[in-house]
Order: C-alpha cells, then structure tokens, then sequence
C-alpha cells in the first residue's frame, strides 16, 4: 500500500481542519475583562484621580458624586483612587500565590503520583495533615512567623494552597500512568523524568487550570480575611480584601465602601473563570474542531 | 391462521442522529420466529446494536426512531411510551451487553442485582425470589450459590460475571434475548462456555435470540439465520447456509474473505544463534497489601522458556491470565522477572547498559486507543522515538518519519493529526510506525488487532506482514486469536497458568496438537473455512 492507494477507510472522512474564525465567547469576555482589570492596574503606576493615602478629614464618608465617582472612605480618601491602587496589590498577590501552589503542588503530586511507594505514603501523609489544617490558620501561623507584608501573603497563601493542588495532581497522575501511552514512552527509552513531564504533565493540565482559577477566587478573599485579622498588608495601603473588611463598620451609612470593592472582587473572579475554561479548552487538543 | 405470529417483526426501521442528522439505521426489515437464533453481523458503526437497541427502546441520546415499526408478539412497541416499554424490558425482552466487566453495579451484591427484575415484574415473595435465584446460580454451575448471592462483582472473572448476567436476565424466562457482542470480550475458551450455556438456558425455555456479533465463525456455529448489515442497510439476510456458506453480496464475500487463514510465511533467514533467549523466566505480581504494607507475591509466569530466532514470529497464545502479556511485557523490560534470564542477542537485558535492548526491541500495545498521547500529534509520535537516534541529523528524522508514514499507508497530511481524529484502525498504524520507526530487530504485538473491526485486522495483519517481509524483525506475537496466529506465525508456545504447556512450528501444532489444553483451545475456535469451489464450512474439529 502506498500513497496512491484510496484504499484506506475513513482517510477521506475527516475533513481537513478548520480554522475557528471567532475565539470562543468565554475566551472573549472573560479575557476582555481580564485585560481591562490588568490595564486598571497598570494605570494606578502613573495615575489616579487623587492620592490614595491623602487624608481629608473634611470630606470624610462622601457618598458617590462628580467629584468623588465612587465616594470617600471614613478618613476621606478617595475610593476609585484606592482601588485602582488596591488593584495592582490584590491580583499581584493572588497571582503569585496561586503561581506558588501550583508550581510546588504539581511538582510534588507529580513526584508521589509517579514513584509511588514510600516516597508517595511519606509525601501524602504530610500532605493530608497540612489538607487537615484549616487554610487560613495555617496562612495566620506562616505569617505570624514571617511577619505581616506582602509577601508573607503570598507565601503564606501558597502553602496553604499547596495541598488541595497535590491532591489533585497525584490522583490525575495515577489514573494517566496506567495508560498505555506511558508505558510505550518507557518502552520507547524515554526517562522517567522526560515521561513525566513530557507526557503525564501536559494531560493533568485541565484539572489544574480549573482548579488554579478557583484558587484565584480564594486568594483574592483569603488576603482581605487576613487583611482583617490585622496580618494583611499593613495599612494604610489600600487592597481590595482590607477596603472590603474596612468597610465593614460603616455598612448601614456608608455602603458604597463595600458595594465597590465588591463588584471588583467578583468581576476580577468572573474573568478569571471564564479565562481559565477557555484556556483549558485551547490547551486541549480534543476539543478543538 | 396458517402463517404463524413472528416474536419480533421489524418494518421499515429508520433511525437518526438527532433531528436531521444522518440517517444510522435506514430501512431495516426483518422478522423472527420464536426460540429462533437470529444473528446480526457488521463492522463497528454498521447500525447493529442500534438496529437491536430501538426494539428495547434504549436508544443513546442523540439516536431516535424516525420510521417503520416494530411489533413485538403482535403488538406495536411504542417507544415513547415509557411505561410500555418499562414492562416489556426485561420481562419479556432481556438483554445481555458486550462488557461483563462493567454491566454489573460493583456496589451491590449478586443477590441484589439477581433479584432486583423479579422484584420489579412479578409478585413472588422474597422467599422464592432467592429460592429461584439459587436455583439459577446452581444451574449455571456455580458450586456455592449461597455465597455467591452475598458477593460483589469483582469477585468474579470475565467468563463468570458474564454468566451471572445472563443467568439474571434469564431468571425472569424473557421470551426475546438480546445478545450484543456478549462474548467478545472473553478469551476463546470462556467465551465457548457462555455461548452453550446460553444456547441451554434459551433452548429450556425457548426464548429467542437476536444475537449481535462481529464473529463469523461464532454465527455460523450457532445461529439458523443471519442478517448482513453495512452502513445502516441490511446487505443480505437469510438462513446460515444460504449467507455464510455460499455468500452472494459482495461485502458478504469482503468479510468472509477477511477471515485470516493459514497462508505462505515470511522466510526466515538462517541465523547462527537465537536472537532471543528466555531462560526459565518467573515473574511474580505483588499481592494485595497489608495495613504494614506487606504483600503475599502471586506467581503468574512459573519457569518459562523460549527463543526467537532473527526475523522469526512466535506465537504466544492461552487464555486471558495465563501469563502471556505479563512475559511479553518481561521480555521489553517493563516487568522484572523474580527469577532466569532474558538474553537479547546474547546480552542480559537486565544488565545496566544493555542500551541495544532498549533500542532494538519495540512494542505495539493492544488498545490503540490509550496507547497514543492525546496531546501529540502524529508526527511527534513517531519522531519520539528517534530522540534516541543521535546519529540522525534533524532532515534524516524528518525524512524517517515520512517514510513511516509510507510505511504503514498514512497519508503525508495525517503528520498533523491528533490520535483522537483517527480511527481504530489508523491509530493502530500510527503504533505500529512509532515501534518500527527506529528500525528494531525484535517487536513484541500484544493483542495488536483484537480490538479492531474484521476487515481492519485484515489489513493490519497484512500490513504487519510487509513490513515484516521489507524489515526482517522477529516478532512476539501475543494473541488469543487463532486464525490470526495461524496465518502469520512461524512457530506458536501455548500457554496455560503460566506455563508453556507445548511449543512448536505452527503446522504441527494446529494440524496435530499434543496437549489436551492445546486441543481444548483448538476445539473453541473452529473457524470458518474456505473450500476449493469458493464456498466456506466450519472446518472440522481436529479432536
């Protein structure tokens, strides 16, 4: 049989792959948003309507008008500056915290998942007494080791975060070695560590961008739970987790301290999601047409 | 009335994929006597088991009923009557479904499962529920009936959950028996023992069969009619003698021609020592463990051994674990043998640098649709294993890849493609392109062709032969499937408990074998055999 033989079935069956001409919609809107969040972020180096950190004792608790869009805080200062502000701080911390779980839970699911045995009891078992501890009491103990800033959070946070990744990757990594795709890598004279990340990685990914977008979600809300507890970052910088925790008082005279930051949490967490679904499908070689 | 009330008769039959999809079923009739055997063969994607899930009203999803109709003892079923249709499933219509690995619920005991229909379509009291159900588990011949009413699925082999599901479906003495491809996933041996022991349940009770299969031998053994479908239409249809043995339709002729038979063997070129020595191999599994982590080893290869000369085929068949994919999987270095040796070309291949091993001896998987990463394309498949290759420059990879591709019939474009845009049969090629790709001396097959349709495993076989004939590799050839083994081995070891109980050229074994197990399986097989004036019979037994 050669080229010219028309004798294999199904050859002509599978049109020739199309080109999507529009990215899907979650993509679109979800990675729309995202970019203007970035953008909003970015702004907050080179500008913002007024100082963030400048008290104004006379116009304290505003509510929205022209001159102040979304209001003043208790000490006066001007919310949509500190958001803009609070911005960079927030998505910079949830980032590099949810970076931190899944680079260190994937490496170390990957290693219990592959060599199992000892390695793999020892791993878990430390893995499920740190899955036992509450996240954020143990993200409340690291920072009380290494000190309220910003990036006590981040640590802080990662490691609390790490467990849930392990578990997810180790159980994806059991399932994909029993195939037989890995075997014939190992057949073939790949290295453990080239099968590894070579093969099993790349097909653990959807799970991991799922839950890595969720993960997001409870960063952006662990930082101000910490934030309140007074081992956030330390004030006055503004975050959106302490503008929300601060806005807590005022909650009956002042509402829009919290209905601001709020909406910015939740849209942050929307894009993320529909972001993270598309990027799960792009990655995915099956789900494209 | 003179012409008797068929069972079943189906008119006109149309089913489609969603609302205006394709058409998956179009225009299918036929008609069934009672305690009739009717049997339904084609290829995968012929409409078969669609054809026999409409009567039961179990479409999948996207699938419906657009025309014809389907009476049932003299009645129309109404597959939108959902309660209609509840009484007549299982009751009146039973059916038994292609994994026995899965149709049972692991969670719930035998007893449960056996006794869940009579509960649901009669009023007998629990008593004599359990009292028929025992009955029914001593008649298929399980020894404990009471113990095996209080056990859970996976306590059991294939052969046997496959018993129990029928003995469960036959317990409520359904007047139609549906058997969708109920044996194919059984080793000969076992899937002889289903079959006759649901050829006695339904000859007792004089239920029917519409028996799904693409086995030809199988049907022609057992069924009275058979019906031909391909792409939804019924080629032909009538008694076996008329179809099967004397085919008309031409793609009746294709299939029957597809069968493999004995044929012209590959030469062997002569060669001063064996390329493959396995020395009295043991291979242990670990048991279940312990809470300490202690685990009791089970044996399954006990003191093998066998040698494979260069450009050679050995055959290695038996019954499923007898241990043949386990030495197969020793052999290319995946499992480590607890005791012997295996020699490549003289070498230990358990010794540090045995890098010729690792290099010159491939293997092509059984289920090609795990075998293949889902996130590499096919070129990146068969270009892996040149990373191994550094006296290639990168246009010789390149250029190696192409030729592969040649090789096993992919078009050029398919270089692009991912494993899940190909079907059975290309992914199959695609596997054997990544073994041959580095050009190996030895290839290990195990199963290579049981999970592909007839014609497809024709042309894999002869494929695998061509490259054979133009690379010269021995190979291993693991299989439970005979008439394959006898058309491309040049020598066959028959194993049982994981010893090889006979070994020898493949003309002596099939023609005169010599171990009782040998001849058992040979008896199980008993294939459909071309005749010299172009008609075909089942050939005789050789016991």
């Amino acid at each position: 049989m050669n080229l010219k033989t028309p004798a294999l079935p199904g050859v002509a069956a599978i049109p020739p792959r199309r080109r999507r001409r529009y990215p899907p919609l979650n993509a679109l809107i979800g990675g729309g948003l995202l970019a203007a969040l970035v953008l909003l972020a970015l702004l907050g180096v080179v500008w913002t309507p007024y100082d963030p950190l400048k008290l104004d004792l006379l116009s304290r608790l505003h509510a929205p008008n022209a001159v102040h869009w979304l209001g003043t805080d208790e000490f006066g200062r001007d919310v949509f500056s500190r958001l803009i502000i609070g911005a960079r701080t927030s998505l910079w911390i949830s980032l590099l915290s949810v970076s931190v779980a899944v680079v260190c839970g994937t490496l170390i699911g990957m290693l219990a998942g592959y060599l199992r045995g000892w390695t793999d009891r020892i791993l878990m078992m430390l893995n499920d007494a740190l899955l036992a501890f509450p996240g954020i009491l143990m993200a409340l103990g690291i920072m009380a080791i290494v000190g309220a800033s910003q990036y006590g959070i981040v640590l802080a946070l990662g490691i609390a975060y790490t467990p849930s990744v392990v578990r997810v990757v180790r159980g994806s990594v059991l399932s994909l070695r029993e195939l037989e795709f890995i075997e014939a890598s190992r057949v073939i004279g790949n290295s453990e560590l080239y099968t590894m990340f070579r093969h099993i990685t790349p097909n653990c990914l959807a799970p991991l961008c799922v839950l890595a977008t969720s993960m997001f979600g409870w960063a952006l809300l662990s930082e101000s739970a910490l934030s309140f507890l007074g081992l956030g970052v330390p004030p006055p910088a503004a975050t959106w987790g302490s503008m929300l925790s601060a806005s807590r008082t005022y909650i009956s005279n002042a509402p829009w301290l919290g209905i601001f930051p709020g909406i910015f949490i939740s849209l942050t967490l929307l894009a993320i999601n529909l972001f993270g679904d598309a990027l799960r499908d792009r990655l995915d070689p099956r789900m494209r047409k | 009335m003179s012409v008797p009330v068929p069972l079943l008769a189906v008119e006109n039959l149309q089913i489609r994929v969603g609302v205006d999809g394709p058409l998956a079923v179009d225009d299918f009739s036929f008609t069934m006597a009672p305690g009739e055997i009717v049997a339904l063969v084609g290829e995968s994607g012929s409409g078969k088991t669609m054809a026999a899930r409409a009567a039961i009203g179990l479409l999948p999803a996207p699938m419906q009923v657009c025309g014809g109709r389907i009476i049932f003892q003299g009645q129309a079923l109404d597959s939108s009557n959902a309660k209609a249709m509840r009484e007549v499933r299982g009751a009146r219509i039973g059916m038994v479904f292609q994994e026995p690995m899965v149709s049972l619920n692991p969670a719930l005991t035998i007893g449960r499962q056996m006794s869940e229909a009579l509960k649901l379509h009669t009023t007998l009291d629990a008593a004599t529920i359990r009292e028929r159900c025992i009955a029914m588990l001593q008649r298929i011949g399980i020894k404990d009936a009471e113990k095996c009413l209080a056990s859970y699925p996976h306590q059991f082999s294939g052969g046997m959950r496959q018993r129990i599901m029928l003995a469960s479906v036959m317990l409520l003495r359904p007047a139609l028996l549906i058997a969708d491809e109920p044996t194919t996933a059984l080793d000969c041996l076992a899937q002889l023992d289903v079959i006759e022991l649901m050829l006695e349940l339904t000859r007792e009770q004089g239920t029917a069969i519409l028996f799904i299969s693409h086995d030809l031998s199988l049907v022609a053994r057992y069924a009275h009619k058979v019906m031909v479908m391909r792409s939804g239409k019924a080629v032909e249809q009538g008694r076996i003698e008329d179809i099967l043995f004397a085919p008309k339709a031409e793609y009746t002729r294709q299939l029957l021609e597809a069968l493999p038979r004995r044929g012209e063997l590959v030469p062997v070129p002569a060669a001063d020592s064996a390329l493959l020595q396995v020395r009295d191999v043991c291979i242990e599994h670990p048991g279940p463990r312990s809470f300490w982590g202690r685990s009791v080893p089970k044996r399954v290869v006990h003191s093998v051994s066998l040698s494979i000369a260069p450009g050679e085929t050995l055959a290695l068949v038996g019954g499923s674990g007898s241990g043949k994919t386990t030495l197969g999987r020793a052999v290319v270095g995946l499992v480590n043998p607890c005791a012997g040796a295996i020699l490549f070309q003289g070498v230990d291949i358990l010794k540090a640098a045995n890098r010729a091993h690792r290099l010159q001896c491939q293997m092509i998987f059984q289920d090609p649709y795990s075998s293949l990463d889902p996130r590499m394309t096919v070129g990146q498949i068969l270009a892996e294993p040149l990373r191994h290759e550094p006296a290639l420059t990168a246009a010789q990879k390149r250029q190696r890849v192409t030729d592969t591709l040649v090789d096993v019939g992919l078009p050029e474009q398919f270089r692009e493609r991912f494993a899940h845009q190909l079907s059975g049969g290309q992914r199959q090629r695609v596997a054997i392109g990544r073994a041959l790709v580095r050009r190996p001396k030895l290839v290990i097959a195990d199963e290579p062709i049981s999970a592909l349709d007839m014609t497809i495993q024709k042309q894999i076989l002869e494929l695998f032969e061509r490259l054979q004939r133009q690379y010269g590799f021995a190979c291993l050839f693991i299989s439970h499937d005979l008439s394959a083994v006898e058309r491309i081995a040049h020598r066959v070891a028959v194993m049982n408990q994981g010893e090889v109980v006979e070994m020898g050229p493949r003309d002596s074994i099939f023609d005169a074998p010599q171990h009782p197990y040998t001849r058992r399986l040979l008896a199980a097989a008993s294939p459909l055999e071309k005749r010299a004036d172009g008609s075909y019979r089942l050939r005789a037994s050789v016991i």
